[in-house]
């Protein structure tokens, strides 16, 4: 401005020439430097030139400018608007008018003196757009989860007038899930909008039958007044998004039933062995989950009062050492009694029945008659989505912990010592007795395996189950009828029984509720011992009958 | 038939006791230093139905060798029998006052019977449901199972899971058998007051007399070429076979006669302790019923009447005086018999020279 205000003297200078070209040399620079920067100067500048205007539909305007800009004071000067704390001067200067009566500058964001300004008014309209400015200001916010509101924020609003800071976030955005979240609002947005072309129509029903979830059911469902063509796509995706939504229920009752089916996988696993090997009715094996989960009890309050630190990890204390308790009980009442009743598995039956009294009863005069908390670790807490799945950790760790240690059984059988002659003692004892094995050490060694994976379960058990006395006796009928139903003596079987069972229960259950399928699961179960007396894989051979 | 003195003792046990219980409870004034109160009455009643539960056991455990972990069940079936028509019998005294519908269907919302409490008014009408349902179910049951020689321990968890099964559905109110509380607040049986001295003594001589009459029965059904057939598809199920006799069938029959014999039980059980709940379903109230044939004798008939008495007499008393040690009890009479008394308490009788008690062998 300095060269404007000295040309009126210039003529009465003899250097006219001198500052002819100064100026030129101005006019070029600044003409250069407007053009070098149009993208980053000139849409905020606007903005700031219409809200500072003083008329209704240019301060509307600049609202809009304004959040395609992407200002990072975009957010403060709306605010400030919708606050009635925004001021303006004629030269086309914005203010913020602090809480104690100063003024910042409405780019800068630094204390300045205002001198004499005007409030920006606003009517109702300008207060709608406002609003929407503001839910698409969060598109390019910094924070990934807020971004992330901010679009699905818009898709539920689905108002046209999102569209250009949409786009422009679009452009921005580098998080791939956030940017498909926002390609499905621009999708929504197009859709609602009616000014939008078909193809660009078609594209978006598209991509919200790939989103396919509930949400965009409903939206796609309420959309009216469509071309004919974007009409039948959209039909075609309800469709698609309906199978796929049936196909995802599915899903979540095979995983509902995974879920049931290792629980009692775990339940029955130790039955298998003491049960399935070893021919002894053990009515007490509830009771080894029972004692399982009372370990895990005690482990959380011991940790809890000493070593508060490693509290998290208390789980994984509790395996070990659940296993050694529930084993070395059941070895004890393998010496002490079950030895005197090989052969008399009705005896069995009823004298370890009384066992499972005296221990019930032990274990409620020690911890009390009621429910013990035993908490659930972070690391096992809440869930993950996959597709229109919902899976919960502690029913996923449950899955992956009976997977780990039935292999671990498998493997112990197969390849140790110790598997190599429970084997041995359990196809012909007299010949392992012959080539020198002790089969009474055998026999206590199996039981108290059987025992120690049953007082495993009852860790995985406490995460999903009350811990009271009467704990194992809930899932002594299911893990007999899982072993016998699989097949005594075979592993597989009883792995392949408690799967089945848990996902046909889970498929029941919403058809006839959770009593009934429990009812009809063991109908069928009866139904199916009368056809197979043996189970699915029943052993093969003479020792079968014995 | 000719009775040993087994026999006539048992007999004589069975009516003597009940008989003087009841004449004491109505002949002597309550002050008196011989009167009896009416709960020993009540208590004794249910002793001998238990004993009826514990000789249908016996019967097909001792001499078929079905060891059935279910038999409470047909016992509680039998009761709801009796249940529902003593229900009916509260007519309009119900709480709802409804002279048509038991109260737990008004609660329900119900506005008529179902079809499968038609007729349970009539009181012939429902002694023949406790003798035909669980006699039916036990046919069904069985007919399925000995067929597919399912036997040994399968049979014994198959008939777990059915009573466990029972038990779940009558917990479901949609059952319309009362859910959870199941039914009670009894009035009258027959028009005679259910809380009365004189009804309560009659039920406990009747009770007698049925479980005289169902040991002669047994007896008379174990003794006879059927009974021997048993004990030998008991002893060896495959060489009864291959000599030409159909096993399912001898199983199927005393199956039967023994479910409908629990089924008796039961509903003489039903209007002495005045209510039956779906808690009777329970697989440990099989199990027990199991011990007390174990306790007595599993093979003697006798035996299993002894032992329910022995047992539900400890019980009460136990429960009485240290009520946490009932559970320490039971369990270690469970492992002490099964250990060291395999023959159980008749069997100690037995081993007095001359004596054989005649069927204990080969207890498998």
């Amino acid at each position: 401005m300095g060269a404007a205000d000295s040309s009126p003297a210039a003529p009465a200078l003899l250097c006219l020439d001198n500052v002819m070209r100064r100026l030129l040399a101005f006019f070029l620079i600044a003409a250069v430097s407007l053009a070098s920067a149009p993208s980053k100067a000139d849409p905020v500048d606007d903005a700031v030139a219409a809200l500072s205007s003083g008329s209704f539909d240019s301060v509307h305007e600049g609202v809009d400018e304004l959040v395609a800009s992407g200002s990072p004071r975009a957010a403060a000067i709306i605010g400030a608007l919708q606050n009635g704390k925004l001021y303006f001067r004629p030269d086309h200067t914005l203010y913020i008018k602090q809480d104690d009566g100063t003024y910042v500058g409405a780019l800068t964001g630094t204390p300045i003196d205002a001198g004499n300004v005007k409030p920006v008014r606003v009517n109702n309209t300008i207060r709608g757009a406002m609003d929407a400015a503001l839910g698409a200001l969060r598109l390019f916010s910094p924070e990934t989860a807020a971004r992330m509101t901010a679009a699905e924020a818009v898709f539920h609003a689905a108002d046209p007038s999102a569209l250009p800071a949409l786009t422009k976030a679009l452009e921005k955005e580098t998080d791939p899930a956030v940017k498909t979240r926002m390609e499905q609002a621009r999708a929504a947005v197009i859709l609602a909008s009616a000014e939008s072309a078909e193809a660009d129509r078609l594209a978006a029903v598209s991509v919200l039958r790939v989103r396919g979830d509930i949400d965009a059911r409903g939206f796609l469902a309420s959309l009216s007044d469509q071309p004919p063509a974007v009409a039948e796509a959209i039909a075609g995706a309800l469709t698609a998004i309906d199978r796929a939504a049936q196909l995802w229920s599915v899903a979540q009752s095979i995983y509902y039933g995974l879920s049931l089916g290792s629980v009692l996988l775990l339940a029955a696993a130790g039955l298998a062995i003491t049960f399935g090997v070893m021919g002894v009715i053990n009515m007490a094996h509830g009771e080894m989950v029972m004692i399982g989960a009372y370990t895990t009890f005690a482990v959380q309050q011991f940790m809890h009062a000493h070593t508060p630190g490693m509290y998290g990890a208390s789980l994984l204390f509790a395996v070990p050492l659940a296993f050694m308790v529930s084993g070395s009980i059941g070895i004890v009442i393998e010496r002490t009694l079950i030895r005197w009743l090989y052969g008399r598995p009705l005896e069995t039956l009823l004298a370890t029945w009384g066992l499972s009294l005296v221990l019930q009863q032990a274990v409620r005069s020690i911890f009390g008659a009621n429910n013990q908390d035993v908490d659930t670790p972070a690391w096992m807490s809440g869930a993950t989505a996959l597709g229109g799945l919902t899976l919960t950790w502690n029913r996923m760790y449950i899955i992956l912990f009976s997977a780990v240690v039935l292999a671990g059984l498998m493997a112990a059988l197969r390849y140790t010592s110790l598997g190599l002659r429970m084997r041995a003692v359990t196809q012909n004892r007299r010949m392992a007795a012959a080539m020198g094995i002790r089969t009474p050490w055998i026999d206590a060694l199996t039981f108290g395996l059987g025992s120690g994976i049953a007082g495993m379960a009852g860790v995985a058990l406490s995460q999903i189950d009350n811990v009271s006395p009467n704990l194992g006796q809930s899932y002594i009928i299911d893990s007999f009828m899982v072993v016998v139903f699989g097949g005594v003596g075979n592993l597989w079987g009883t792995t392949l029984g408690a799967l089945t069972l848990g996902i046909v229960n889970k498929f029941l259950e919403p058809v006839a509720g959770a009593v009934v399928a429990k009812i009809v699961v063991l109908v069928l179960l009866i139904l199916f011992i009368q056809r197979r007396p043996r189970g699915m894989f029943p052993l093969k051979g003479r020792a079968v009958e014995s | 038939m000719k009775l040993d003195r087994t026999a006539y003792l048992t007999l004589g046990l069975t009516i003597g006791i009940p008989l003087v219980l009841a004449l004491l409870n109505q002949a002597t004034p309550a002050g008196s230093a011989l009167h009896v109160p009416t709960y020993v009455v009540a208590l004794a009643g249910k002793y001998l139905c238990f004993a009826m539960l514990a000789l249908a056991v016996d019967l097909v455990w001792g001499f078929a060798g079905i060891l059935s972990l279910g038999h409470a069940a047909f016992f509680a079936l039998g009761g709801y029998a009796m249940g529902m028509y003593l229900m009916r019998q509260i007519g309009a005294r119900g709480v709802y006052g409804n002279a048509e519908l038991p109260d737990f269907m008004v609660f329900l919302g119900w506005h008529e019977l179902p079809w499968y409490w038609q007729g349970s008014q009539w009181f012939p009408f429902a002694v023949l449901m406790a003798l035909i349902v669980p006699g039916a179910l036990a046919m069904g049951f069985g007919w399925l199972a000995f067929r597919s020689r399912v036997t040994g321990v399968y049979l014994s968890i198959i008939t777990q899971a059915l009573t466990y099964a029972l038990l779940l559905a009558f917990f479901r109110n949609d059952m319309g058998f009362g859910g959870n509380n199941g039914m009670t607040d009894f009035k009258d049986i027959l028009g005679f007051n259910i809380q009365a001295d004189s009804t309560r003594s009659a039920l406990l001589v009747l009770s007698a007399l049925c479980l005289c009459a169902q040991y002669l029965v047994a007896r008379f059904v174990v003794r006879s070429r059927f009974g021997k057939v048993l004990i030998a598809v008991r002893d060896t199920e495959s060489r009864t076979r291959f000599l030409g006799y159909r096993p399912e069938a001898y199983k199927l029959v005393v199956w039967t006669l023994s479910a409908v014999m629990a089924g008796i039980g039961g509903a003489l059980y039903v209007p002495q302790v005045g209510i039956i709940n779906p808690s009777e379903f329970a697989p440990g109230n099989s199990i027990e019923a199991v011990i007390w044939v174990a306790v007595g004798g599993r093979g003697t008939l006798s035996g299993a009447i002894l032992g329910a008495v022995a047992v539900n007499f400890g019980k009460t008393w136990f429960t009485g005086v240290l009520p946490d040690y009932w559970l320490y009890a039971l369990g270690a009479l469970f492992i002490f018999v099964t250990l060291f008394l395999p023959k159980g308490i008749m069997g100690l009788f037995a081993k007095r020279p001359g004596k054989p008690v005649a069927i204990l062998e080969a207890a498998k």
